[in-house]
């Protein structure tokens, strides 16, 4: 399987036409699944399958998607991340781009991260 | 020792008086019927996490095709199955094959429509075959690539009726905070009678 950064990018924006119904020039690098595509949370899972598909990977939804960090208590404290559970995010998502969203570390923003350059460098790690 | 509720009907309000339903108000024992909302006639295959095959007999006995449309003054009755209600049957189609997957240990819930492609009309007096496959499942949900057939009995023929792609979440999985009842309420008893009756053992 491919991992040429042109590929892989009009491949994630084929899976991402399919799985929100938008068109193909609204899927830019720095567009935000949620934000400005429209995404909602059963969207993420037909992502992920469509990924698996597309690209001939295994996903854990949560390597994509840490729902389980923004849920521990441990790492989220009045709605906000703490300094450990941002630690644990960047762990876990290293294709994320997380310096907006340090800013408010507010768990509502935090699907903002999920821009399409995001998911595209996901990708590219899990091709190698 | 209360008696158990007839199929497709659920119990409601509170007995006064435990062992004797009869003891109460009227209103504190009635028993409610349950919306028939089955939308396939009968399994024909069942494949475990692979495929679900079902027929649905579209007849004029039922109300939506008086509906759907009724005559005008300018036109006569067209009688057609809403393709919403093709939908349905897909879904429910899909959602038993994604429950047998896990044994109806999950509560499946239809939560998108990924696509829906139709090809005809279906009118009284036809059939409809879905097939639907499973494409992917895991702890979330499940999604499903599916084909609607329109039959004729006149002739025996199949025809392309709709292509629908479906995603089901595993809802107690993605409660996001809510509460859901404990109580299976997507398997109900239409749906085990259905089962049963396709002879499919559950």
């Amino acid at each position: 399987m491919t991992s040429n950064p042109d590929q892989v990018y009009s491949k994630v924006q084929e899976v991402l036409v399919d799985a929100l119904g938008v068109d193909e020039e609204e899927v830019t690098p720095q567009a935000k699944l949620v934000e400005d595509l429209g995404a909602e949370s059963i969207d993420f899972l037909d992502i992920v399958f469509r990924l698996e598909k597309a690209f001939g990977i295994k996903i854990e939804q949560s390597e994509l998607f840490p729902e389980s960090v923004l849920n521990d208590p441990r790492y989220v404290q009045d709605g906000k991340v703490t300094d450990d559970g941002l630690a644990e995010l960047r762990q876990r998502l290293p294709h994320a781009d997380l310096s907006e969203f340090e800013a408010s570390r507010s768990v509502e923003d935090f699907s903002n991260i999920f821009t399409v350059d995001a998911i595209v460098k996901f990708v590219q790690a899990k091709l190698g | 020792m209360s008696k158990r509720p007839a199929e497709g009907v659920q119990e409601s309000g509170e007995r006064t008086e435990r062992g004797n339903p009869r003891s109460g108000p009227l209103t504190e024992h009635r028993l409610i019927p349950a919306m028939r909302w089955i939308w396939i006639d009968r399994i024909l295959e069942l494949e475990r996490g692979v495929r679900c095959v079902a027929i649905k007999n579209v007849s004029a006995a039922e109300d939506v095709l008086h509906d759907h449309f009724p005559a005008t003054d300018q036109s006569p009755a067209l009688p057609v199955l809403p393709n919403t209600l093709v939908i349905e049957g897909m879904a429910q189609t899909a959602g038993i094959l994604v429950g047998h997957a896990r044994d109806f240990q999950e509560k499946v819930i239809l939560a998108k429509i990924t696509r829906a492609v139709f090809h005809a009309d279906t009118g009284p007096g036809y059939a409809i075959r879905y097939t639907a496959r499973l494409d992917r499942i895991d702890d979330s949900g499940a999604a499903t690539t599916g084909t609607a057939e329109l039959i004729d009995p006149a002739s025996g023929q199949a025809a392309p009726l709709a292509d629908i792609e479906l995603m089901f979440s595993h809802i107690d999985r993605n409660r996001a905070g809510l509460a859901f009842p404990e109580s299976n309420f997507v398997f109900t008893g239409q749906f085990i009678s259905l089962l049963r009756r396709s002879g499919i053992a559950i």
